[in-house]
């Protein structure tokens, strides 16, 4: 490969990594919300899925897709809340629960979205960052969607807020020890549930850029995944936000390798990159978790890391 | 009081009146979580402007009510059996395995693979042995790779299955459309056909492949393993507390390998019988859900071995009642997901009323 090829691989590496994290960045911040209230929600992917089918179809309607990314993050919110709910209940598994749901997204995103694949909905427009440059690819690279831009305020945000304010605090000691949150007067059900069903809108969002923006379309297949790739991104980035992103922007360098490649004509083995985030997804838990020693910065009320 | 005074024989026979009573919970609040989950889907339906008693007079007549119907849906059982019985095995360690359709695919496509050079010279008793033998091999390391994961790493079994699954859904396109692919076939990329001369027949007086008679001794074979042998025992110590299991000296590494790997090569099974008794050759048609409606299938049946033949076969018959209902209906084919969906969460919920009535608890207790 001759340097040229190098230089737009990586180019497209880069502009692949901006617009395939954002879905990444989306769930795994819900889902670190959640996680750190001390239940793990696996159902981010049917999440994800009806999200961005409910967005694709909102925004075909009404000819508005920022709406269509709000509807995304309510219909977020109520699988966020059912799951909330029956985690409530005694007795029931939260991962049983997060199968469950699943399963009963993609299956509800499937029936209501036969009607819109083939319809064109308007998209969500990029913001250019790239206008300095001439380079036409680089100006490509740079064009952003601003949900990637709110998503890293986001994470900013969530960030500051677990360390410096009383909410992420009790959203904290709920997540670390129920009994030490019960003695606080916290009430435990509850912030789980918050913690769940505001998960679960970000999550919507991240399936709203998936239909609204890249790939751009609303198809059966848009999401293989990502959704429960995100829940093992935020056991790598250690229930920080920050390095959320950080990990959201590596998921997405691996996702865009495929197509990179694409870019220059090695279409060879286009399925075996397209396996590239699951591999890199295994891979980094294999290297990231010891059996010997807890995790850093793991909630104590989690079931995953019990 | 009045218990003392009652003969030996009564006692007996009250003992085993008491435990048909108890473990009847078992099966009255699961069909209890069917009838709810059929009067919500009920309700979705009505709330569309369909009628709920088409629906379901639909799903009997495309599953139960023709003897067509039933082949058709034991055609769709057997797999299912197999797939379920993938969740079951690592349930009772404690684990929740859901990549079970990865290690379908692979173990079909490990078998079409083994049958390509074989097909011609071989006899075709001995070919089928080899496929099953390299189906099951290849499904057995695949999920027994999850328990190696969990064990000795401390990785996730959920999380981990399902990446594998979709790993190994990409080796499979990979190879179908590539190195592997059959230049004569035009229309979808598939391997070599393995040839009619190799492919098993139906059970004699039935349509039906001899997969659902392998799944069936295959549940009859866990749940003797499971209930009436030591290393049963031992599983479902571990899965009730892993540290008293090691406290013991319970070889619990094995004792997750083991699970994993027979779990894996029974839902490799799966795969094999896929190949050689449906379609004849490894491509994506393989990729059709069985893996993930056995997660159904397991919970559904509790993870209970004997219990996965009948609830298979009932969703096996809704599966395959779905092209009727999507016809007749004009429903999308995504209904029938729905419909499990909604019956593995409402089943979930219903966990929550395990030993709340009375009815079902011991007179002593």
């Amino acid at each position: 490969m001759d340097d040229v090829g190098l230089s737009t691989v990586l180019l497209a590496m880069l502009a692949g990594a901006i617009r395939v994290s954002t879905p990444f960045l989306f769930v795994a911040l819900g889902e670190c919300l959640t996680e750190k209230s001390g239940r793990i929600n696996l159902g981010l992917e049917g999440t994800l899925v009806f999200g961005a089918m409910a967005a694709y179809a909102v925004s075909y309607e009404t000819g508005s897709p920022w709406l269509g990314v709000f509807v995304a993050g309510l219909t977020g919110v109520c699988f966020g809340a059912l799951h909330g709910a029956i985690c409530k209940l005694k007795g029931v598994n939260d991962i049983a629960i997060g199968i469950a749901l699943m399963l009963f997204g993609t299956g509800l995103a499937f029936f209501f979205g036969k009607g819109y694949i083939q319809p064109v909905a308007p998209r969500l427009e990029g913001v250019q960052l790239g206008s300095w440059s001439t380079d036409p690819s680089v100006q490509k690279a740079l064009e952003v969607n601003p949900l990637f831009l709110i998503g890293i305020a986001l994470a900013v945000v969530m960030w500051w807020a677990f360390r410096n304010t009383r909410l992420g605090l009790v959203v904290r000691t709920t997540g670390d020890s129920a009994p030490a949150a019960l003695a606080l007067g916290i009430n435990v059900d509850l912030v789980r549930f918050l913690a769940t069903a505001a998960g679960g809108f970000l999550a919507g969002v991240g399936g709203a850029f998936l239909s609204l923006y890249y790939p751009g379309s609303w198809t059966e297949g848009l999401s293989s995944g990502q959704g429960l790739m995100a829940v093992a991104l935020v056991i790598f980035a250690r229930w920080n936000p920050l390095a959320c992103f950080g990990a959201a922007l590596l998921f997405g360098a691996a996702g865009a390798l495929g197509p990179a490649l694409q870019s220059i004509g090695i279409s060879r083995g286009y399925h075996f990159f397209n396996a590239a985030p699951y591999l890199m997804t295994l891979v980094i838990m294999i290297l990231s978790i010891s059996p010997k020693r807890s995790l850093r910065g793991a909630p104590g009320e989690l079931s995953i890391t019990k | 009081m009045a218990d003392t005074t009652v003969p030996a024989p009564s006692f007996a026979f009250a003992d085993a009146f008491d435990r048909v009573r108890r473990s009847s919970e078992y099966v009255v609040i699961p069909l209890l979580a069917l009838l709810a989950s059929a009067v919500l889907f009920s309700l979705f339906l009505l709330a569309l402007g369909k009628n709920p008693v088409d629906f379901y007079s639909l799903v009997w007549r495309g599953g139960f009510g023709t003897s067509f119907s039933w082949q058709n849906t034991l055609v769709r059982a057997s797999p299912l059996i197999l797939a379920g019985l993938c969740v079951a095995i690592p349930a009772r360690l404690g684990m929740v395995v859901i990549g079970g359709e990865g290690a379908l695919v692979l173990g079909g496509f490990a078998a079409a693979v083994t049958a390509i050079p074989m097909v011609g010279w071989s006899p075709a008793p001995l070919t089928l042995v080899m496929m099953a033998i390299s189906a099951m091999a290849v499904g057995g390391l695949w999920i027994g790779f999850v328990g190696y994961l969990r064990h000795y790493r401390g990785i996730n079994e959920t999380i981990s299955s399902l990446l594998l699954s979709y790993i190994a859904i990409s080796i499979l396109n990979f190879f179908v459309e590539g190195a592997l692919r059959d230049p004569s076939d035009p229309n979808k990329p598939s391997t070599m056909p393995i040839g009619p001369e190799t492919m098993i027949g139906p059970m004699p007086g039935t349509s039906v492949h001899w997969g659902l008679a392998a799944g069936i001794v295959a549940c009859v074979a866990v749940w003797v393993l499971m209930n009436r042998t030591t290393f049963g025992f031992a599983a479902r110590i571990t899965g009730g507390n892993v540290r008293a299991a090691m406290a013991q000296g319970l070889p619990v590494g094995r004792l997750v390998l083991v699970s994993t790997a027979l779990a894996g090569a029974l839902v490799g099974l799966a795969g094999f019988f896929e190949v050689a008794a449906i379609h004849g050759k490894a491509n994506a048609s393989l990729i059709a859900g069985y893996g993930f409606t056995g997660i159904l299938v397991s919970f559904l049946a509790r993870h209970n071995p004997l219990a996965i033949i009948p609830v298979a076969i009932f969703l096996g018959g809704i599966d395959a009642a779905g092209g009727l209902v999507q016809r007749r209906m004009e429903l999308p084919d995504a209904t029938v997901l729905v419909l499990q969906g909604l019956m593995f969460v409402v089943l979930l919920v219903s966990e929550t009323l395990y030993g709340r009535f009375a009815i079902f608890k011991s007179k002593g207790a």
